[in-house]
């Protein structure tokens, strides 16, 4: 138990743990000290200085020991004569803070002055207008005038592409090192740093390709003023205008939180459309971070398929008279379907006594039904990562991992070809085989163990036979672990599908495979199937003999929940409003059903209630995380933190 | 005139090793290696040894900081010599190199460290080659390297070059310099003795602080205290610069007066021009006004405050009464402007507007409210640096308008 510091600030008692810094005690007692360079997920580096505040500690007496009082008893404090920077000065016992005296704020705002001599106030087209801390800041408490020559302001570089996603802008920047520092402390990809000197410092990009890293987004959050932007949404929209909804990144397993910042816009013809993503705060999952992939991922393709091959109730019928005539169909899908779409075409399968697969190259599903989350491994802990490319497949698996070594954990990394995790291993292996050596040892030694497998059954087999206390899958979709939980058989080869009818509801890579080998294919896809499989418009004019084509919705039109590889219940909501005709895959498999004499539920919350033990509002549920938020762009998570899912026996 | 420190103006080839051990050479050292490390600290705690760099904290004081818990322990000599006006470490480190490397295992000795490192200003790369071939040398003689005179002590030292950047004088800069990082000052706490080079216990002192120790060994506190003051023991070298018939490094004890350095010594005002203002600690002084009551100030850490200044690394510039001291600014500014890191707000905005606002001024162009401005961003400056570079940079700015208000009246 961390021993308590109890300080006065602002006249107001607070306790907090010994070791928290001035800055975090204070927001802890509802006091916002405004900061520029400083980030609870960073080292303080005290640069920016805009944290200035009085503080006072009391007097002790150098023979006794004892603390010296005033006449009235209470305790002597002593103030230094300077201003201290409430960043960098950890709490100690009966100390004083004055954030709002007149030298502290005096103090803030000659900080404030000094940042805004050069800097260029262009907030009517900067993208961070709206959400800026220096703009924040200056209409709080700056001076409506300024006292420096306007012709003596110093100009720099405002387009430097430090990659193809990351722009930056050289006069915007104060020099607060956030970006920096992000990637060499959060990241451990030093690919940002500082050139220059005094007045012309700035930041430059390291790496050849520039900004070499699968994180770079995040530095745009934690920016505190319009310096870095990302290309995808410069000049996309002012922050006010946007809606926030809460979503689940479908880009991997790993199952970030985010928002969907949605808006409507005239150049895509008036339609509400995705304008970015951006991270919403799960500790135990993502912190406040995204990886590019989930960032940047495309939510508003145009490739859509709009409307069913013939009439909706047509459609409908076909594919039930079809699916009610064939002898043996199969139902097959992918991981990027949500729970509620997977349960009814579970349920369909079952009732008509045919097969439920779910397409996955990976496998070993089955043995992956009693993972934890490994976010807090640390000390005494071991992890070891075997197959694949966790960078590239899961990159926030991939932090945590890194972050896990930090705090002590002991990680291998077993994979044939050289990772960028290699660097943070604490033995690297290329042979797999010889990974799983090496780990039964490692293991035996450790308190919590965790496996990361990208491979097949076999591979899933060797690491489940290490007994870890964790065996995560790292699947190619976000939801496939919620696949496997609701019982559906894996397969990686659809050869099986060869002259069956099938409903096939998924990725078009997988709808393509079922084009490919069914006699007749039942397709409840988002996506326009005929130009992702690259035949022509052909198979259009065939279709109603070899398929029937039913649009349902993307991730950013539904409501539902995703499974995350650590087994992590998670809610999305509809963002934006559907394309064309399409339905919720749900209601579409329900709609089939009854043509069938099945009855299933229509409604996303009824259908989770009836396989889950769970309901949307335990999902709902936010436990008493603290807030870091101080600074940078990032979303308080006001819709529920997910549920991790009881080990199954 | 005594040197302690400036031995080889009396001796000459003293940077020999043969002339040095003739001359009682590494006596010091080798009575310290008898000695109890922490006797050895003691010793110059009791000397009163104040730090020649600029802060005089005292030497033997830090020496005890260092935290015993944790291990390795390093001792860096600060040769990053680069205030306007400073030229002593280098006269020390060519003539009389020995002294000070003596200083310097003496004190790697007292702390426990078994290697020590001289980080030198880019600028000194000939002295640094020069140490190298004196630190060999020394090593040949059995002074450095495993098992120094035959004792379990071992200690290796070495040269470390920066690439010219004033804020590497700074102690946590110059640590950050050495691990290969931005030339860019810690936030401190922690110092440097819990906390220093690769985050151990560090010791950085002066290469002049440490040229003093081997002598205060050799004769112990008391035979040091025979020079200077109670609070200020000891001699030291003025470098005296500016306005001055005789400009150069003076060796004299502390608590000799300004009128001594600069008139007795440096032989006074050429061309018959008068005294106005003395920076008695290099471009980050205050501007002191040449009264009377300033030039019998005698030249202590104690003292120089009186007279609204400081000691600092005694680099003493003279302004006669020719100069006009919003030209002076400008240059110290320009200097400042040209030096400030950039890391922390104040120092990177406020030396830049200062340098624009007294170029302005200096050229004529500035206004009553220029100045009031000038006094007023200096001010709000002070106190809220990260480090002491930025408090300097207004030091002759504020005092300058202030107390030579006809400078700014044009």
């Amino acid at each position: 138990m961390t021993k308590e510091v109890t300080l006065t600030i602002d006249g107001k008692e607070v306790s907090v743990p010994a070791g928290s810094l001035v800055v975090d005690a204070a927001k802890k007692a509802g006091i916002d000290i405004p900061v520029f360079c400083y980030h609870p997920k960073m080292e303080p580096v005290g640069m920016c200085r805009q944290c200035l505040v009085e503080i006072g500690r009391p007097a002790f007496d150098r023979a006794t020991g004892e603390a010296v009082l005033e006449e009235d008893g209470s305790p002597k404090i002593n103030w230094g004569w300077k201003l201290e920077t409430s960043c960098t000065n950890p709490v100690s016992d009966g100390m004083v803070v004055k954030t709002q005296s007149e030298k502290a704020v005096k103090g803030q705002n000659d900080m404030l002055e000094f940042q805004l001599t050069s800097h260029p106030l262009d907030c009517p087209v900067c993208d961070k207008g709206g959400e800026c801390l220096l703009q924040d800041l200056t209409l709080a408490h700056g001076s409506a005038e300024s006292r420096f020559s306007f012709d003596e302001k110093r100009h720099a570089e405002k387009k430097v592409a430090l990659s193809d996603d990351i722009w930056l802008d050289r006069e915007r920047c104060i020099q607060c090192g956030r970006c920096v520092r992000f990637q060499s402390e959060v990241v451990g990809e030093a690919v940002l740093g500082f050139e220059e000197r005094g007045s012309h410092t700035q930041i430059m990009t390291t790496s050849d390709p520039g900004f070499d890293s699968n994180f770079s987004g995040n530095t745009t959050d934690i920016c505190p003023v319009g310096a870095l932007t990302t290309a995808q949404f410069r000049f996309g929209a002012r922050p006010w205008e946007m809606e926030a909804t809460a979503s689940i990144c479908g880009e991997c397993p790993v199952g970030c939180n985010t928002v969907l910042n949605t808006r409507r816009d005239v150049k895509s013809g008036g339609k509400i459309v995705v304008k970015r993503v951006m991270p919403r705060q799960n500790e135990a999952v993502n912190e406040t971070w995204l990886c590019d992939k989930g960032r940047f991922a495309n939510h508003n393709t145009d490739n859509r398929l709009l409307a069913p091959s013939t009439e909706w109730t047509d459609a409908i019928a076909s594919a039930a008279q079809k699916l009610s005539a064939a002898d043996e169909p199969v139902f097959v899908v992918d991981g990027s379907l949500s729970n509620e779409d997977l349960y009814n075409i579970k349920s369909l399968a079952d009732e008509v006594g045919a097969k439920a697969l779910c397409y996955s190259e990976a496998g070993g599903g089955a043995l992956t039904t009693k993972s934890a989350s490994y976010g807090k491994s640390g000390a005494g802990d071991a992890i070891l990562v075997i197959g694949g490319n966790l960078y590239a497949e899961a990159p926030i698996f991939w932090l945590r991992a890194k972050q896990a070594v930090e705090r002590g954990a002991k990680l291998i990394v077993a994979t044939e070809a050289e990772t960028r995790l290699d660097a943070f291993a604490t033995t690297v292996v290329r042979d797999l085989k010889k990974g799983l050596e090496v780990a039964e040892e490692i293991f035996a030694k450790a308190e919590n163990t965790v496996v990361l497998y990208s491979g097949d059954d076999a591979l899933a087999q060797f690491c489940a036979a290490l007994n870890p206390t964790s065996l995560i899958g790292v699947w190619e979709d976000a939801n496939t672990q919620g696949a496997w939980e609701m019982g559906y058989e894996a397969v990686s080869d659809l050869s099986a599908l060869k002259g069956k009818t099938v409903y096939v509801a998924g990725k078009s890579s997988l709808v393509a495979a079922a084009l490919e080998s069914a006699e007749f294919t039942v397709i409840q896809a988002s996506e326009e199937a005929n130009l992702v499989v690259g035949q022509t418009v052909s198979i259009m004019e065939t279709s109603e003999s070899v398929c029937v084509m039913l649009p349902s919705r993307t991730i950013a039109e539904s409501d539902g929940t995703f499974t995350s590889a650590e087994r992590r219940v998670q809610r999305f909501f509809s963002a934006v409003l559907p394309m064309g005709d399409s339905l919720p895959g749900y209601v579409i498999t329900a709609q089939i059903a009854e043509k069938m004499g099945v009855t299933l539920d229509i409604d996303a919350e009824d259908i989770f209630s009836a396989f889950s033990d769970l309901s949307y509002a335990d999902l709902a549920n936010i436990s008493v995380e603290e807030s870091l938020l101080i600074g940078g762009t990032c979303y308080e998570n006001e819709q529920g933190l997910g549920v991790m899912l009881p080990a199954k026996a | 005139m005594f040197y302690m420190l400036l031995r080889h103006r009396d001796i000459e080839n003293l940077n020999q090793i043969d002339t040095f051990l003739k001359e009682d050479g590494f006596e010091g050292f080798k009575k310290a290696l008898k000695m109890d490390t922490t006797d050895v600290t003691n010793e110059v705690k009791e000397a009163g040894l104040r730090g020649r760099g600029g802060a005089g904290f005292p030497a033997g004081v830090k020496w005890s900081f260092m935290d015993n818990n944790n291990w390795p322990h390093y001792v860096v000599a600060n040769a990053d010599e680069s205030e306007p006006g400073t030229f002593k470490d280098r006269e020390i480190m060519e003539s009389n190199p020995f002294q000070f490397l003596e200083g310097l295992a003496i004190a790697s000795y007292a702390v426990g460290a078994n290697a020590a490192y001289i980080y030198l200003r880019g600028e000194f790369w000939e002295v640094a080659h020069f140490l190298d071939e004196k630190i060999e040398e020394m090593e040949k003689a059995g002074f450095l390297g495993d098992n120094i005179q035959g004792t379990d002590y071992s200690l290796n030292i070495y040269t470390h070059l920066g690439a010219g950047a004033y804020i590497c004088g700074e102690e946590t800069a110059l640590l950050e310099s050495m691990e290969g990082k931005r030339g860019q000052p810690r936030v401190r706490p922690p110092f440097p003795p819990s906390q220093g080079l690769y985050d151990k216990p560090t010791v950085v002192n002066n290469v002049e602080t440490l040229t003093s120790v081997p002598y205060i060994i050799n004769k112990g506190a008391d035979g040091y205290r025979k020079f200077g003051t109670e609070k200020s023991p000891g001699t030291k070298i003025f470098s005296l610069s500016g306005n001055v018939n005789k400009p150069g490094n003076y060796e004299l004890p502390l608590g000799s007066t300004f009128r001594e350095l600069i008139f007795e010594h440096g032989g006074g005002i050429p061309d018959g021009k008068s005294i106005k203002a003395i920076m008695p600690a290099g471009a980050s002084s205050s501007m002191v006004v040449a009264n009377d009551e300033a030039l019998d100030t005698q030249l202590t850490y104690e003292d120089v405050p009186n007279v609204g200044g400081d000691l600092g690394s005694a680099s003493v510039i003279v302004v006669d009464d020719s100069i006009s001291l919003d030209w002076l600014i400008n240059k110290t500014m320009d200097f400042f402007h040209h030096e400030s890191c950039g890391k922390c707000t104040p120092c990177r905005e406020g030396s830049y507007w200062m340098k624009k606002l007294t170029e302005r001024i200096h050229s004529g162009e500035g206004t009553e409210e220029d100045v009031a401005l000038l006094k007023d961003v200096a001010t709000q400056v002070r106190g809220k640096t990260l480090c002491a570079l930025g408090e300097f940079s207004t030091m002759a700015v504020v005092t300058s308008i202030e107390r030579f208000p006809e400078d700014f009246a044009k």
